[in-house]
């Protein structure tokens, strides 16, 4: 119940937290809904904590017409909180789904405290954010003290509870599509009973157009130790007329060729069959959704 | 390697010089005296510790003190006012929504933020918005009713 | 003044919103952890990682060391400290010696090893990781059928074959019955081992002044009088010296009807360091040291005619009984054997229990207590029966129930079933489901491919712990009434309610009995210098045995009042009721807030009558009492997925007269989420090495808002001849009502695929293996 003891800081400017992170030995705190549990039982113990929280340039959230995406790119700010990102009206018309995937995150006190960029940066392999950043084909944007790059969210997370993020570094932001009109969307998840976490989660994008598929993105997460996109099950769907055998033909390859995890609460066995059957809700729901 | 914060709680200021590693849960409790929001687990899934902060219900026990710096905190004995109780402390009496209590000022914070988000919930957003916060002794079927109990008075 | 209000209402059997809740819906209740003492010190325990260890050397230097430490001590420093007790008994039963802190070895996870003290519960925590523990691993076991095979790891060396005790009980003539039977049904169930879980952990602060010798213990407990005489015996302390309080208790469900190690540790701690001290139990703890309850692998066979007559029922019972044996540890099962034949007319049964040392927490009474087990074990027996016979399964129970003149019904298990009308509460539940119908839509979702099932259970339960001689510590239970001065009126009751609402209910009785207002009657309990003797809260006892203790206790100062009101009044015809005694020749009146300002004014006296109006009753049960009811339950497999649905839940109990319909309401619903859990979602796993892998609410689930389903209640009434309320307990019934209506519902869903059982936890993907496998686990 009672972390060890460490030091605290409480930057107010993206610098100054650049330049406390780059001497090497800081733990970043943004919403603490993975760190703090983990430091109570003492599964982690940084000696320095590093809270974003006081940094009014990581909580925006708003629209780029041009930017990272063709048809323009919501830029989500590191600590905007679940709550934020399932309530905003800006979020809800331009990139529905990943609205839909905060909604199912936790718990509601939960998610008005963790935040995007935490839970992006965490990498929990049971995370449901995962699912949805990788059907939105998401990008996250990096700042050190001496630069800036953005990592397609696929090359971002490398796997469960690691990420390509270096040490002097910290999510700015995370930059997803704003999406074309008509698109469909669905996540669906089989929760674990106890924690609330993914089982499996399964995040879906299709858009039609004269009776055919013609584009599909699968996010998948709690099967693996990473969320990933099932492209067979894309390349399957599309170009079909999406009907219920297309779909279930489509989804039942969501977990070939993936190393499945076991726990406590499911086999891989039956990870792998839940996620061919909550794909084929997601697809299902999405393609009821798009027009 | 203390620290001083200064927080405004159920409407009154307060001022301490905290270790960083203080949850605000005990700086609650401990420190400042509001023993209302209980401790129930570590894992921040029971909700016995759920208080308002800037009015939002959070997990008092998943939250270090100096991160409550300059915010404003509202706990289960903030919510009656000059001796008359709030609604949703009225209507989990009437209805017979506690038994041991333990969960009841954790649970009753959070009822209270889904009426001020959605008025009118059915009882199966009320029975999701309550997902994190367990309850052992009720079955949670008298909560649900004092939660319907209360949107009605206040639609009333 | 007097201010007493008459009142002319009845109380007894309205829904009254309890006297207790202001207090917690304020946040201002004291619990265990709120309060705080001037010089207090915190304690933290260092525990045992492995399942099975032998200590080498504890090096504490490092931790004594630190600022803020005022003391370490470990099992060598409490020597002097008596054995943690255990009060069941059983013939031949081996009782290892359970010191408060371990010694050489140890004995499973989170056994403790040693207590850092310090000023501040943070410091305190960071000493316990300066402690060093050098400890050899040694093999551990944690299965109970694993470990009576030979060669299993022997938990306590001197016991190689694990066994605690074997327990027999026959009646009838069992092996005529089995010879005789046409059909035998057999199956192995097992009820997994839970873990409790209030929502309030454990917690004790002790508070010692050593000029008096007085030792004060609050601690979260269900039984405040036997833990004084228990911890003051353990500290060697005089009884009357030793205070026991009982704050605000979150919840215990039986776990803390027990005394703990910790419990007689702090006063130890209190008493060496000579400030105040708390102990607060993490929920870590609490899962891994906290008593666990069920832990069952039950063989069942019964014996019946093909017309569906039971006849025989033969059980072997294997208690995982854990690495000791705490307050009940060996009791429990005891329990189960004893209401194995359920409702039914079993003439013949036989039962052999074992019970088996694991390097796990022990188990011990959890809301329940051994009935949810047998009731299980019988439940299921009777669908499979049921199965066997194609015959269905509300008509093979109506077929075995005792008729309604058969009572009192002697079982063969050499219970006397107080009263009941068996058939009373399934008939309703049927009607409350439409029976018939819902069986037609059964067949129709079943044709088109859906998995739905109906599951009924009907259950008895023995409650109201009960008569002295069948109890480990006196099974009665004590009230004392006051009426001060002013009239107004104290109620101490000797019973230790937490979250079950007796200051309602004892309010509600004393206010009828005396005809004043609710709002003048304050029951007090759990403070072992306040209140007179008392056992305690378990065992669905408080109202069935509590509330008689105050009936009587009304009933003799009722007779004093009288007594006074007689004399007043100067006559000897007079009614007392409603707050005032009337002379029934002149109609002259007198208020009984009058009348206790003249006792205790005492300028004249009653004949043969001391002073004042009090008196105290002390009851002890001629039986138990024997509630019973039917829960039918209708669900549904997702085929897909393996999730169970549970579409209708409908409970009827009939516990007789009831006192609060809302209060009952609550007890059936908690009960009933506590039985679901069971049934589908809560188990505690340890694994070969005898950790426990569910040690975390992010790991072991309990029943969510939004996994419990809508609960529909129902009451029958039938009157009891057992105690003077007319009352049984209704605690525990919902809890073992619930887990067979479930399984047996999820079973119903899923025979046509081959299906018999299914143990629990009801588990989506064990469900889903069932539906993909056509029925083959």
């Amino acid at each position: 119940m009672i972390p060890q003891n460490f030091e605290y800081s409480a930057p107010t400017s993206l610098k100054e937290a650049l330049a406390l992170i780059a001497k090497g030995d800081a733990k970043v705190l943004a919403g603490g809904m993975s760190l703090i549990p983990l430091m109570k039982l003492r599964l982690a113990a940084p000696e320095h904590v590093v809270d974003l929280s006081r940094i009014a340039d990581l909580k925006s959230v708003h629209e780029d017409g041009k930017g990272e995406f063709p048809g323009g790119a919501l830029h989500l700010g590191a600590l905007a909180t679940h709550f934020e990102i399932e309530s905003s009206a800006l979020v809800r018309s331009k990139c529905p789904l990943l609205a839909e995937v905060a909604s199912n995150i936790g718990d509601v006190q939960v998610r008005n405290v963790g935040t995007i960029g935490g839970s992006t940066a965490h990498a929990d392999p049971a995370a449901d954010y995962p699912a949805g950043l990788m059907a939105l084909e998401a990008k996250v944007h990096l700042t050190t003290a001496k630069g800036e790059r953005t990592l397609p969210i696929d090359q971002f997370i490398v796997d469960a509870l690691s990420t390509a993020l270096k040490p002097n570094e910290l999510v700015r932001e995370i930059i997803v599509p704003v999406e074309t009109r008509g698109t469909g969307f669905s996540y669906q998840k089989l929760a674990q009973p106890a924690s609330g976490f993914a089982v499996v989660g399964v995040a879906a994008r299709v858009r039609k157009s004269a009776g055919k598929v013609t584009f599909v993105r699968v996010g998948v997460t709690g099967l693996a130790g990473k969320a990933f996109r099932a492209t067979r099950v894309e390349k399957l769907l599309e170009g079909t007329s999406g009907s219920a055998a297309d779909i279930q033909k489509a989804a039942a390859q969501a977990a070939e060729g993936v190393d499945a995890n076991t726990d406590l609460h499911a086999s891989a066995d039956y990870r792998r069959q839940m996620t061919k059957v909550f794909t084929a809700r997601a697809l299902t729901q999405a393609l009821s959704r798009a027009d | 390697m203390t620290r001083k914060i200064t927080l405004k709680i159920n409407g009154k200021s307060y001022s301490h010089e905290v270790e960083p590693r203080l949850l605000l849960i005990h700086y609650l409790r401990e420190v400042v005296g509001f023993t209302g929001p209980h401790i129930g687990c570590e894992t921040s899934i029971c909700g016995a510790c759920t208080v308002e902060l800037d009015g939002k219900a959070v997990k008092s026990c998943t939250m270090f003190a100096v991160q409550a710096d300059g915010r404003n905190v509202t706990t289960i004995e903030g919510l009656a006012t000059d001796g008359r109780l709030h609604p949703m402390q009225e209507a989990f009496w009437n209805e017979h929504a506690l038994q041991c209590g333990f969960c009841t000022p954790g649970m009753i914070m959070t009822s209270k933020e889904l009426l001020e988000r959605s008025p009118h919930p059915t009882d199966d957003e009320i029975r999701h918005g309550l997902e994190g916060n367990l309850c052992r002794c009720t079955g949670y079927q008298h909560i649900v009713n004092a939660v319907r109990a209360a949107a009605a008075k206040a639609g009333a | 003044m007097a201010t007493t209000i008459t009142k002319t209402e009845t109380l007894v059997g309205k829904r009254i919103r309890r006297k207790e809740d202001p207090r917690l819906i304020t946040g201002t209740a004291t619990y265990v952890d709120d309060i705080q003492m001037p010089g207090m010190h915190h304690a933290c325990i260092l525990r045992s990682p492995h399942g099975a260890a032998r200590i080498r050397s504890i090096n504490i230097k490092p931790a004594i060391n630190q600022a803020g430490v005022v003391a370490v001590f470990i099992g060598k420093d409490i020597e002097a400290v008596g054995p943690v007790p255990c009060g069941a008994s059983l013939p031949g039963l081996r009782v290892p010696a359970h010191s408060i802190l371990a010694k050489d070895r140890v004995y499973y996870v989170g056994h403790p090893v040693a207590v850092a003290v310090a000023t501040d519960r943070y410091i305190a925590r960071d000493a316990i990781d300066l402690i060093e523990v050098d400890y050899e691993p040694l093999q551990a076991v944690s299965d109970p059928e694993k470990a009576l095979e030979p060669g299993a790891p022997a938990v306590h060396p001197e016991w190689p074959d694990n066994t605690a005790f074997t327990f027999h009980q026959e009646g009838g003539e069992p092996e005529k019955a089995f010879k005789e039977a046409e059909v035998v049904v057999k199956q192995r169930i097992t009820s997994q081992r839970l873990v409790p879980t209030s929502i309030e952990t454990r917690g004790v602060v002790a508070d010692y002044r050593s000029a008096e010798k007085n030792l004060t213990l609050y601690s979260s407990t269900q039984i405040p009088h036997l833990l004084r005489t228990l911890v003051a015996q353990m500290l060697g302390l005089a009884e009357n010296r030793m205070r026991v309080i009982t704050p605000e208790v979150g919840g215990g469900f039986g776990s803390k009807l027990n005394v703990y190690a910790e419990e007689a540790l702090m006063g130890f701690v209190a008493m060496k360091i000579g400030k105040p001290v708390k102990w607060i139990e993490s929920r870590r703890e609490n899962f891994l040291c906290t008593i666990h309850g069920r832990g069952h692998v039950d063989y069942y066979e019964i014996a019946a005619r093909r017309d569906g007559t039971v006849l025989g029922l033969r059980l072997k019972l294997i208690q995982d009984l854990g690495a000791y044996h705490q307050l009940l540890t060996p009791a429990i099962p005891t329990l189960s054997v004893l209401m194995m034949p359920g409702l039914y007319k079993f003439r013949n049964v036989i039962a052999d229990i074992v019970g088996v040392f694991t390097n796990c927490v022990p188990t011990d009474a959890y809301r329940g207590a051994g009935r949810p087990e047998a009731t299980h074990g019988i439940e299921r027996m009777m669908d499979l029966l049921a199965l066997e016979l194609k015959m269905d399964p509300a008509e093979l129970r109506l077929k075995n129930f005792p008729g309604k003149g058969e009572f009192p019904y002697l079982t063969a298990t050499g219970l006397s079933y107080d009263s009941g009308d068996y058939a009373a509460p399934l008939k309703k539940a049927l009607d409350m489901v439409d029976y018939h119908k819902l069986r037609n839509a059964q067949r129709d979702a079943k044709a088109k491919g859906r998995l739905m099932g109906i599951g009924i259970s009907t259950y008895g339960e023995i409650c109201a712990f009960g008569p002295s001689p069948a109890t480990p510590a006196g099974g009665w239970e004590s009230a004392t009434v006051k009426i001060e001065p002013s009239g107004k009126v104290t109620v101490l009751t000797g019973t230790s309610p937490h979250g079950q609402g007796e200051e309602t209910t004892f309010a509600q009785i004393a206010a009828d009995e005396l005809g004043v207002s609710m709002d003048d009657i304050i029951v007090l309990h759990g403070d072992t210098s306040i209140v007179q003797y008392g056992i305690g809260t378990f065992g669905s006892r408080s109202t069935a045995v509590g509330g008689p203790a105050l009936y009587y206790a009304l009933q003799d100062l009722k007779a004093k009042i009288k007594k006074f009101g007689e004399m007043l009044l100067e006559s000897d015809d007079v009614t007392c009721s409603g707050g005032q005694c009337i002379c029934n020749k002149t109609g002259k009146t007198i208020e009984f807030a009058q009348i206790a300002a003249a006792s205790y004014r005492a300028m004249k006296l009653p004949p043969n009558t001391e002073p004042g109006l009090m008196a105290t009753h002390f009851w002890e049960p001629p039986n138990f009492a024997f509630p019973f009811g039917a829960h039918i339950v209708v669900s549904e497999v997702d085929r897909d997925t393996g999730q169970v649905e549970i579409q209708r839940y409908v409970a009827v109990d009939d516990c007789v007269n009831i006192i609060n319909p809302l209060l009952v309401d609550g007890q059936i619903h908690g009960g009933v989420a506590q039985g679901l859990g069971q049934a589908l979602c809560e188990q505690a796993v340890y694994d070969e090495n005898a950790q426990l892998i569910t040690g975390e609410l992010m790991d072991y689930a309990l029943p969510k808002a939004s996994t419990m389903p809508y609960i529909e209640t129902g009451h029958t009434i039938t009157p009891s001849p057992v105690n003077p309320l007319g009352v049984k307990g209704v605690g525990e019934a919902g809890t073992i009502g619930c887990s067979p209506a479930v399984v047996n519902s999820v079973v119903d869903a899923l025979s046509h695929l081959g299906v018999r059982h299914i143990d629990m936890p009801l588990t989506s993907e064990k469900l889903w293996k069932l539906v993909r496998q056509g029925g083959q686990a």
